[in-house]
């Protein structure tokens, strides 16, 4: 008896279900699937592309067609090659200064200093430090070649050096590296410069008058109540920022175009595998030394992801059952 | 207060002012020079090199250069496609991931994630591949009328590429937008029979207005001053943008004319600084919503 009730009422029921599947699902394909598609076409495709190519000895010269598959000699080539611990150093040397002195560094310095200055000046003096990153990369690093540029143009050997008695120079080539680590500092900071101010505003004023009341002098108020509160913001973009550097080359591009030993790791394959004076693409081996990067791109990202707890933002939409 | 308590309260400032002077100080210089006829540092000569010589000859490739107005309308269609893609693109996923339970939208929302920390820099090389790929598809890949086709060499491709690498932080504010808006008008909509598409466009949409201002003010720069996308996939001169117009000016081998390159500076400039002035506000909450760092 039972199980015929049940055999009759199971396909209605399969029936409306379906239906209803499909119909609650419809809703969301619709949203979706612009954004899977580009992110499949765009991200996950090129991936694989990538990784492919690094496999090949694909180069202008073979053609985008005649490319043989080599495994891995892509790779022991980038060991065994001569500009590899000379770019690696140059990358190492970018990142870690850059990182030091502007994105942490001159970021939580601005954010000191702007949340003790009446509100008003502290968010004009932040907003102006946005400037930088707004501007078109091209007319921002134009300024910057202007600033080093030789005398009697030059800002700084005209203004600076010149009446300090120093010998002019083009200082984007004679201190290419300094440059190079200003010019990606002053729009690298402001990241960090807007987290740590929105980690040090709600900071309770109790703490700090507690503080001031105890005799504190500044520094020891920001080393000992400020900074730890904000442990955790300066671990985020320090991981983060370490990862942009790694692979951000579009200033350095405009600026030196990777000469004077400021050929980062990105600019390399980039150069190798797109744009080289040669003409001669070498998309595999340009493909092995990005994919490096991607590696490294892909292990960090799902570390940020376990470690900031990035999965708690992961909440459960509010409407499920329509 | 006492003058020790003065010294205190103004360092800040002082110390403020004078780390800001180099942000400062190139915006200054490009100001000066579109207007001198050369500059020695930050003050404006003449061709002698003598005090004076401010002229606004300088902005005369207005008139006289054919392919100033060429790029100048190509980067406004790059900057528009790119703004009204992002928009429209995230905004859509941002709904349904804020507001609808569907399987696949844990892992979605997490991927959204890595993407959003993920250098897609790095992977201009393999994109170059896919866009020939589609550039070889007929009509969408090569045809179409002012945007050229989404394929290789086309604004319309590098519109794309650039729609898709800044999805990730589009979906990302958009979801956590929508996050903010109170469910009981959707709800009340829904029970009444309106359609999702509906929902969205006719009540969740004008509540996020503020969310969609800031995200497209701050795409539209993006799009406006873009430099390495274009470069790299549009090959055409006629068909790049200003960013890209400028690099050359100044590359030539031919005496480069600094105050010309000044003034196009400026020129791209101006609407960078008009949005910057009136939405400073609605970009710094964009960067605090976090946005790709570093350079």
């Amino acid at each position: 008896m039972a199980v015929s009730t049940s055999q009759v009422g199971r396909p209605a029921q399969t029936k409306t279900t379906l239906r209803d599947v499909l119909r609650r699902m419809s809703g969301p394909f619709l949203f979706m699937s612009p954004a899977v598609l580009l992110t499949t076409v765009f991200f996950f495709v090129p991936v694989l592309i990538l990784f492919r190519i690094s496999l090949t000895n694909m180069s202008t010269a073979t053609g985008l067609k005649n490319y043989e598959m080599i495994g891995f000699e892509n790779y022991l080539m980038i060991l065994k090659h001569p500009s590899t611990p000379v770019n690696l150093w140059t990358t190492v040397k970018y990142v870690v200064l850059t990182l030091c002195f502007f994105n942490v560094g001159m970021a939580l310095v601005m954010a000191l200093l702007s949340t003790h200055v009446p509100r008003r000046a502290g968010f004009t003096y932040r907003a102006l430090w946005l400037l930088p990153r707004l501007t078109p990369s091209v007319v921002y690093i134009m300024m910057w070649k202007f600033i080093g540029a030789d005398a009697p143009h030059g800002i700084l050997n005209r203004h600076i050096l010149g009446p300090l008695g120093a010998d002019p120079s083009n200082l984007i080539s004679t201190q290419p590296f300094l440059f190079v680590v200003l010019t990606n500092g002053f729009i690298g900071a402001s990241f960090g410069m807007i987290v740590f101010t929105s980690a040090i505003e709600p900071i309770p004023e109790d703490y700090i008058i507690a503080a001031l009341v105890d005799g504190c002098t500044p520094w020891q108020r920001i080393r000992h109540v400020i900074l730890p509160m904000i442990s955790w913001p300066l671990l985020f973009v320090t991981t983060y920022q370490t990862l942009s550097l790694l692979t951000s080359f579009e200033q350095i591009m405009l600026l030196t175009d990777g000469a004077n030993n400021t050929e980062v790791w990105a600019l390399w394959a980039y150069h190798r595998a797109l744009a080289n004076y040669w003409g001669n693409f070498q998309w595999g081996f340009g493909s092995a030394l990005a994919m490096l990067l991607v590696a490294i791109g892909i292990v960090m990202s799902v570390i940020y992801m376990r470690f900031f707890r990035f999965d708690v933002l992961v909440q459960e939409p509010k409407i499920e059952a329509l | 207060m006492t003058w020790k308590q003065r010294l205190g309260s103004a360092t800040p400032l002082v110390l403020l002012t004078v780390l800001t002077i180099p942000v400062i100080v190139g915006y200054v210089w490009i100001m000066i020079s579109t207007f001198s006829q050369r500059t020695y540092g930050l003050v404006p000569v003449d061709r002698e090199g003598n005090f004076g010589g401010l002229t606004f000859e300088n902005w005369s490739f207005l008139w006289d250069d054919p392919h100033i107005w060429n790029v100048t309308f190509n980067t406004i269609v790059l900057a528009v496609l790119l703004t009204v893609g992002v928009l429209v693109i995230s905004a859509m996923a941002g709904y349904a991931l804020s507001r609808i339970s569907f399987p696949g939208r844990k892992t979605f929302l997490s991927g959204t994630l890595i993407l959003h920390a993920f250098p897609s820099v790095t992977l201009l090389i393999s994109i170059y591949f896919v866009l020939r790929w589609i550039g070889q598809i007929p009509v969408i890949g090569k045809g179409l009328p002012v945007i050229g086709g989404f394929g290789y060499d086309t604004v319309g491709g590098v519109a794309l590429v650039m729609v898709a690498l800044q999805l990730p932080l589009g979906v990302w504010l958009m979801k956590g937008f929508f996050d903010n808006v109170s469910w009981d008008m959707e709800r009340a909509a829904l029970i009444d029979g309106c359609s999702r598409l509906r929902v969205w466009w006719e009540i969740m949409l004008p509540s996020i207005r503020p969310g969609i201002a800031a995200l497209s003010i701050f795409t539209f720069i993006g799009g406006w001053g873009a430099y390495l996308i274009p470069y790299t996939y549009i090959t055409d001169q006629q068909r790049s943008t200003i960013s890209a117009y400028l690099r050359a000016l100044s590359g030539d081998t031919s005496p480069v004319n600094y105050s010309r390159i000044a003034s196009v500076g400026v020129f791209q400039l101006i609407p960078v600084l008009i949005f910057f002035i009136f939405t400073q506000e609605y970009l710094l909450s964009i960067f605090g919503g976090g946005t790709k760092g570093g350079a």
